[in-house]
């Protein structure tokens, strides 16, 4: 009885608000969140022979294959950037990407049997998904940084040393979009699966409107541009690579856009989220 | 601190609905939209269900109204389905009402299960940290207390290895030390007391107990278990199909939530209707039974007639009667005297002096035998045959029988000797 009465008055009523979120009681469970975010770290890679090692394989061998095919094969310039760098860097921001959307997308489906049995708020699941993520993500950025000094020493990159400072902000828009987008569809996929099976490919095919695999400058000033630049990824990979490889669209009016699309999706999710974590365990 | 209300319920109703929720995937619910706007059959209904009852509803809980105050260790029974279920889900906010509001002071704590969130792959420790804070608990809390969960749990031992090599039963004893040591003020839990061994559950109860008692946590308890619910809770309630149909002392709510289970008084009960073991001659049944009056007095017979239907005759058949309390213990046997049952339907009475027997109520089981050359064979076997009760009509004394205390069976008087 150390506390009293009041500070932990819970009161539960049929219907929420369309923006009933409570931050203050997140904020007591963040070691919740810390704890999950270590685990879906750990446990990924337990049991394996290689480890963590696999964080840098994946996408390493992606950028090997896409030196290969979209380098080599294909042909597709790389804006005057060591291909390898090029596409190792792409991988990175949007394998980021890629990775929270996915993995924020199965949040009520895949913890059914948690959220069934206890309540925390359940915002700590994609929340903490997206942060180790974001743990995936340093890790390959290091990797990235050892090739990336090599080619900065040989003189064959010239970054925007300034501008790397933005790093986090840029991270922490593609986490926000990514966990926007995700906590929207796992709450539609509470009723209709349909969405799980989308989001499979969806993302994929995602990928090649997002210059990825190509540079925004290839495509000229044509409708294509403008409808890449409309994708809010687009701006978070371009500067990543004008930051660090002195190459790459930086658009003020892209990210003004980008930023707004980004808010409006976080707070539909958030409120979608909202209305559906009370009562999603009937439908699931 | 104890006059003060803990958790208070008004109005607290769930409705789900029958059939189908949803064809689950869009396009199946896009279906269904379309073709209940022509006014045509539902493509995604399955065939043969009553298109009434889909989209009815149907009330998990309905209307409950209730105040639980602080300390206070509050049971709650009801047969399956009565709504015990969906009660502590909604106050532990795993989903929401229909109607209704409940509100709650302090923390809570729900055990719904032990061990949610606990992943195989840690050790005792990092579970111990995972699911305190699944249940709330901040990292400094945990650090605090993580000695005496050790302690109460008895895996010290074990405490650094994956809890996958672990036996189920140290899976639930650390799993509910963790949830035991949680500094709420509410703890509700739905019978995760039914796992672990005899020593644990009582050393939980206890736990359970002094949780309340001394610590003035309130406790809130689900279990089939009469005798957990008796050990632990001052107050009960009884929930019937969504609504709460008793709220008070525990042993009167034992009383009426067994009752409701328990086998109807009547003249005369259809004996082919209750299922039987296999494994019998299957040469002679029991088919019916007619009591004259169920309702004995104290010093009277009870009398009944039983009738059997019999392919071939049989000798040396008996009768075995098995007497029960209403809450299914055993309080003795007895044997008839042998008869030879012949072919076809054949209807003999029997007698039992009740005067051993306190005043309450009873209901037993028969079972036709036979002996054949010192064999036993069993023939017929008819559990929870039929129920009656023993009147109390002269009081020995002025004292009332105290059932709870002195059990069902007056044993024949003290005499003073010399």
């Amino acid at each position: 009885m150390s506390e009293p009465n009041h500070q932990y008055h819970i009161h539960i009523q049929p219907k929420n608000g369309w923006f009933d979120i409570d931050l203050k009681e997140l904020w007591r469970y963040r070691d919740l969140i810390w704890l999950f975010t270590k685990k879906n770290f750990i446990l990924v890679y337990k049991q394996t022979i290689l480890g963590p090692a696999w964080i840098v394989l994946q996408p390493l061998m992606t950028t090997l294959i896409y030196t290969l095919v979209f380098g080599g094969i294909a042909g597709i310039p790389t804006d005057g950037v060591p291909q390898l760098l090029f596409y190792m860097g792409g991988t990175a921001v949007w394998g980021f990407f890629a990775a929270c959307l996915n993995k924020t997308a199965s949040t009520f489906t895949g913890n059914a049997g948690v959220f069934g049995k206890v309540y925390f708020p359940r915002l700590v699941m994609p929340i903490s998904t997206v942060l180790s993520s974001a743990v995936n993500f340093g890790v390959q950025l290091a990797m990235f940084l050892v090739f990336w000094i090599y080619y900065v020493a040989t003189g064959q990159v010239t970054p925007n040393y300034a501008g790397i400072l933005l790093l986090p902000l840029v991270m922490g828009y593609l986490g926000l979009l990514a966990l926007g987008c995700g906590v929207i569809i796992s709450s539609l996929t509470t009723k209709y699966r349909d969405l799980a099976m989308l989001v499979g490919f969806g993302v994929q095919l995602w990928m090649y409107i997002t210059p990825v695999v190509y540079p925004l400058s290839t495509l000229g000033d044509g409708m294509l541009r403008t409808v890449i630049m409309m994708n809010p990824v687009t701006c978070a990979v371009e500067t990543f690579r004008w930051m660090f490889l002195g190459a790459g669209d930086v658009n003020a009016l892209s990210w003004i856009v980008s930023t707004g699309v980004m808010a409006v999706i976080v707070a539909v999710g958030v409120m979608v989220f909202s209305k559906v974590e009370k009562t999603f365990m009937d439908t699931v | 601190m104890s006059g003060e209300n803990a958790i208070e319920i008004r109005g607290l109703k769930k409705q789900y609905r029958l059939g189908q929720i949803g064809g689950g995937t869009l396009t199946a619910d896009l279906q269904s939209w379309w073709a209940r706007v022509r006014h045509q059959e539902d493509p995604n209904s399955k065939i043969g269900t009553d298109q009434r009852r889909i989209g009815q509803a149907f009330m998990a809980l309905n209307g409950i109204d209730l105040t639980v105050k602080k300390g206070e260790a509050l049971g709650i029974i009801g047969s399956n389905g009565a709504g015990k279920s969906t009660l502590l889900k909604i106050l532990s906010r795993i989903t929401a009402p229909t109607e209704g509001t409940v509100d709650i002071y302090g923390r809570i704590t729900s055990m719904l299960e032990v061990g949610t969130g606990f992943s195989p792959e840690m050790t005792g420790r990092e579970n111990i940290y995972m699911n305190g804070a699944i249940l709330g608990m901040s990292r400094a809390e945990i650090d605090e207390k993580m000695e005496e969960i050790i302690e109460f749990s008895e895996v010290r031992e074990f405490i650094d290895t994956p809890v996958k090599r672990y036996s189920s039963g140290m899976y639930v004893k650390l799993a509910f030390s963790v949830a035991a040591h949680l500094d709420s003020e509410i703890m509700i839990m739905d019978e995760v007391l039914a796992v672990g061994d005899v020593n644990f559950q009582q050393k939980c109860l206890k736990k359970m107990r002094e949780a309340a008692t001394i610590e003035g946590k309130t406790v809130l308890y689900v279990s089939h278990n009469m005798n957990t619910i008796r050990q632990l809770c001052n107050r009960c309630i009884v929930l019937n199909s969504g609504k709460l149909v008793f709220c008070g002392e525990t042993e009167k709510a034992i009383e009426i939530y067994e009752n409701n289970s328990v086998l109807e008084k009547r003249s005369e009960y259809d004996l082919t209707r209750l299922s039987r073991i296999t494994g019998l001659t299957n040469v002679a049944r029991m088919e019916r039974l007619r009591i004259a009056c169920s309702d004995v007095g104290m010093n009277q017979q009870l009398k009944f007639e039983l009738q059997c239907m019999c392919d071939s005759p049989i000798q040396n058949t008996m009768l075995r009667f098995v007497l029960f309390d209403k809450r299914g213990n055993t309080l003795g046997a007895t044997y008839s005297n042998m008869w030879d049952l012949v072919s076809g339907h054949s209807a003999r009475e029997f007698a039992l002096d009740c005067s051993v027997l306190a005043p309450g109520e009873y209901y037993a089981d028969i079972i036709l035998i036979s002996y054949d050359g010192g064999i036993q064979i069993r023939h017929d076997i008819a559990i929870k045959a039929f129920a009656f009760s023993v009147r109390e009509d002269n009081i020995l004394y002025n004292m009332e029988w105290n059932r709870h205390g002195w059990g069902c069976i007056r044993l024949p008087s003290l005499r003073t000797e010399g």
